[in-house]
């Protein structure tokens, strides 16, 4: 049931031949080698597999690759530009906003479209943006105070 | 002095008859200027001696290598935890570098040495101090050689990040680059290298970032997952029900139709392969197995009886005076027992394992707390020589204590070698929960009085299962007994381990708690009360702190106010927390409002970390404290994934405030447990001053609030 899937990954025009049921995790960590997004739970609960689909925050251990076709996803891989790290990755370093860092992806891409759809989202508003993503190290004050540095300094854009 | 000479002289210096394999192995980790240095008492040494053909001397090392960047090679390993920052410090500040110029090299078997695991908190404790001579003897090589190369007497010369230079002629000088140049120098470090005081540090004592951000979130960190091999096979494995369940039949047909699977059966192992993981997953969902289930005679209700039952004689871990002259001194006797329910370790990533197996020589990545035990278990499971083994530790992705047994490696090295191919075992979150070692379940038994005026006079404490760390009162009490007793054959009906600060947390929340009831009995406050009966300066002094940041005032429980005090000592290091919570008394629903943590851990190499680590132990210890408990019918583990087994969220973290003493010139204790081991007395007392009802039992779940209520 193999069938041809066209989409821009991070970018970059890419397609993929394989069967399109298959969650996109998978087609980007093994068929795509893309490592950066990460397999928590498997059942979209923990938030550490969360990319970008069209902006849109999709968890990709249980999204059909098919649905992605024609459309821009973006992982953290994509996330700087020519090399600039972007502000959410910047507040995340500057506030230490990580421990073992496996959730940091997920968390930065939840964070990335939490700020696209309320640039200025208050304390509140981050928790509740937020609450779907997991961190066992327990780096949520953090990740909370670096959400709203990067707000700061994106000044409502992206 | 030339370079041969000093070449001699240094192999002299160390165990003539190691020079050999010393020789062989300098040359495995490239040139350069070598200390070895040591750690660990000799029951490591001969640990050591059982593991690889390393020089036996020495369990650690470090290089300055021709392009002046230093390397420090230890099996310790980076869980989030932060020594990838806290030991560079250490080193950079004693040999007098950059902290930018350091590398560390982190648990890989075959170019770092013997290492018994990363827990405990012990690598700051315990690897620190050799670290520090290691770079103090480093820096007093470079004096040396600096004092040759620029014909200088080695007293006049000073060591700045990474040069050396006279001190009257600043422009005499010269890089530890150029010095390490062409050369090959190996020293053992000596047994009291002048090391740093404190008003010396440049590094340690400072706030530094994690030097592991960037590549986290960038999403370049590489885990043990994210290795990709030629024609390398994701494998899945067919799991039993329950613990205990055996295997009857199994019928792999449908399986082996699905396009590019393979099965493959060894001994218990039933592993279905796949060039992809997801479909390797589909494929086994395809097998059609039958196990024999044993009846379940015990579950998460009844397991504390079966554990009472199971109960053997025990050990007496501290005692003082007579209890029976407490007894009668005591105006107010307290009996209580606490209980606390199994708690997973949960780490984000699950474990995980990619085998490569070339003849008789293997290559495992692992996610793991025990790279070097991990290795000998694989080679035993291959029949290979432990030597032609080699683990590699990524970046691991939380261990919390859970990720030292290996399972999913030997897993992937049998398939690795049945196959011809790389395997790979990633552990779905299912499995992570079936095979986790749960922090285990236990009584407490505390037996205690006081006088009229609130002076503790008795204290006979038993702890059933948990263990013995974090079981002895730090109290000024005359009359006292601490007993930790276990059981023996197969108390649990499935694994148990280490989990973040083992058996403390159940016993800091048991004492913390009767404690609490003892300062409410005598109407008094919370920290007067334990104020009245510490002598311990250093828990004195730390409650005190927490107590002036927090702004406490003493009023005898339940004062409505919701604030609530515990006390312990973990890893060498003291706590004290408070917290502020609120009760709805309709739901029972406890929100934690606000925690302060003051900590008393001597020397904070890198007081950003440790308080990123204290932060960290507040948050995970809100899940024991208030939701977090494995349920189960005997062998069958009932939560499985994070929609039932609740971890803290953003929404459950409360404003948190940490004061770390200033106390540079004291010893370097452990950080990565201590504070977690008061969430759960320091929630039970609040909720108890909150609304006058206690829950004797972890987690201080909504239904025990609700039941404590009526």
């Amino acid at each position: 049931m193999a069938e041809t899937i066209s989409f821009k990954l991070n970018g970059e025009s890419v397609s993929v031949t394989t069967d399109g049921r298959r969650p996109l995790l998978w087609v980007l960590r093994t068929d795509l080698g893309l490592t950066g997004t990460k397999f928590g739970c498997g059942k979209a609960i923990c938030g550490a597999c969360t990319v970008l689909v069209d902006k849109a925050v999709v968890r990709s251990c249980i999204y059909p690759v098919r649905n992605v076709s024609g459309k821009e996803v973006l992982t953290i891989e994509g996330l700087s530009k020519n090399g600039d790290l972007h502000p959410l990755q910047k507040a995340f370093i500057k506030h230490d906003a990580l421990q073992c860092g496996f959730c940091t992806p997920g968390m930065i891409l939840n964070a990335y479209s939490l700020l696209h759809q309320n640039p200025r989202p208050s304390r509140e508003e981050i928790i509740q943006g937020m609450e779907g993503n997991l961190c066992r190290c327990g780096a949520y004050t953090r990740i909370i105070d670096a959400i709203q540095t990067a707000a700061k300094e994106m000044k409502g854009g992206n | 002095m030339k370079e041969d000479q000093y070449m001699d002289i240094d192999f002299r210096d160390a165990i003539v008859d190691k020079d050999l394999s010393r020789r062989e192995f300098i040359k495995l980790i490239g040139g350069g200027i070598i200390v070895f240095f040591w750690v660990g008492d000799d029951s490591v040494l001969e640990a050591q001696r059982r593991g690889r053909s390393y020089p036996e001397d020495f369990n650690a090392y470090l290089r300055i290598g021709a392009d002046g960047r230093v390397t420090c090679f230890t099996g310790k390993v980076e869980l989030g935890q932060g020594i990838i920052t806290s030991l560079a410090q250490m080193l950079a500040d004693e040999l007098d570098v950059g902290l930018d110029s350091v590398d560390m090299v982190m648990g890989d078997t075959s170019i770092c040495p013997w290492d018994m695991g990363t827990f405990g908190s012990m690598s700051t404790r315990f690897f620190g101090p050799p670290l520090r001579a290691a770079g103090a003897e480093a820096r007093a090589i470079m004096i040396e050689l600096a004092a040759e190369h620029l014909q200088i007497p080695a007293d006049r010369l000073v060591a700045e990040n990474g040069v050396v230079f006279d001190k009257n002629q600043k422009e005499k000088r010269v890089t530890f680059a150029d010095l390490a140049k062409g050369k090959t120098i190996a020293r053992r470090a000596g047994e009291k290298p002048a090391l740093k005081t404190p008003s010396e540090f440049k590094v340690m004592g400072k706030e530094f970032l994690r030097r592991d951000a960037l590549e986290k979130v960038t999403g370049k960190a590489k885990y043990a997952g994210d290795f990709r091999l030629p024609d390398m096979l994701y494998a899945k494995i067919l799991r039993p029900p329950a613990h205990g369940a055996t295997l009857k039949s199994v019928d792999n047909s449908a399986a082996e139709k699905i396009e590019g699977a393979s099965v493959v059966r060894d001994g218990d192992i039933v592993a279905v392969l796949h060039k992809n993981p997801d479909e390797a997953e589909d494929a086994l969902s395809r097998v059609k197995a039958e196990f024999e289930v044993p009846p379940a005679n015990v579950d998460d209700e009844t397991i504390f009886e079966h554990l009472l039952a199971k109960a053997g004689k025990g050990n007496v871990v501290a005692q003082g005076g007579e209890l029976e002259a407490g007894v009668k001194l005591a105006d107010i006797v307290i009996e209580q027992t606490y209980f606390d329910g199994y708690k997973a370790h949960a780490a984000m990533e699950t474990h995980t394992a990619l085998a490569k197996v070339e003849g008789n020589k293997a290559t495992v990545w692992v996610s793991t707390q025990t790279p070097f035990p991990i290795k000998n278990q694989i080679a035993e499971a291959l029949s290979f020589a432990p030597d032609d083994v080699r683990v590699i530790t990524p970046f691991v992705g939380g261990g919390f204590g859970g990720k030292s047994p290996g399972r999913q490696a030997i897993e992937a090295a049998k398939l690795a070698k049945i196959t011809g191919k790389p395997v790979q075992v990633a552990w779905s979150r299912e499995e992570e929960f079936f095979y986790d070692t749960f922090r285990p379940a236990a009584v407490v038994k505390i037996k205690s009085g006081i006088t009229k005026d609130g002076k503790i006079v008795l204290w006979d404490y038993g702890v059933y299962f948990a263990g013995e760390r974090g079981s002895q009162q730090f109290y000024n009490i005359p009359h006292h007994r601490t007993a930790s007793i276990g059981g023996s054959g197969s108390t649990h009906p499935f694994g148990t381990g280490p989990w973040r600060a083992p058996a403390n947390n159940t016993n800091t929340f048991a004492r913390e708690s009767q404690i609490d009831i003892m300062a409410a009995k005598a109407k008094m406050g919370a920290v007067e009360f334990r104020l009245k009966n510490l002598q311990d300066e250093r828990a004195i002094r730390v409650l005190k702190a927490a107590a002036e940041k927090f702004g406490w005032t003493d009023s005898a429980a339940p004062s409505g106010r919701g604030v609530g005090v515990a006390c312990g000592t973990d890893s060498g290091t003291y706590v004290a927390t408070i917290a502020e919570v609120s009760v709805d008394k309709q739901t029972g629903n406890v929100q934690v409002k606000r925690v302060v943590c003051a900590q008393d851990m001597g020397l904070a190499i890198n007081p950003e970390g440790a308080r990123i680590q204290i932060e960290g132990c507040i948050t995970m210890g809100l899940g024991y404290a208030l939701l977090e408990d494995i349920h189960f019918k005997g062998g069958k583990i009932l939560d499985v994934n994070f929609d039932t087994y609740q971890l803290p969220r953003f929404s459950w973290v409360p404003k948190i405030e940490t004061v770390i003493l200033d106390l540079k010139d004291q010893p370097a204790q452990g950080g990565g447990e201590p504070a977690i081991i008061t969430m759960g007395a320091v929630i039970a007392n609040a909720v108890y001053d909150a609304v006058g009802a206690r829950v004797f039992q972890l987690p201080v779940s909504p239904e025990r609030v609700k039941k404590a209520l009526a």
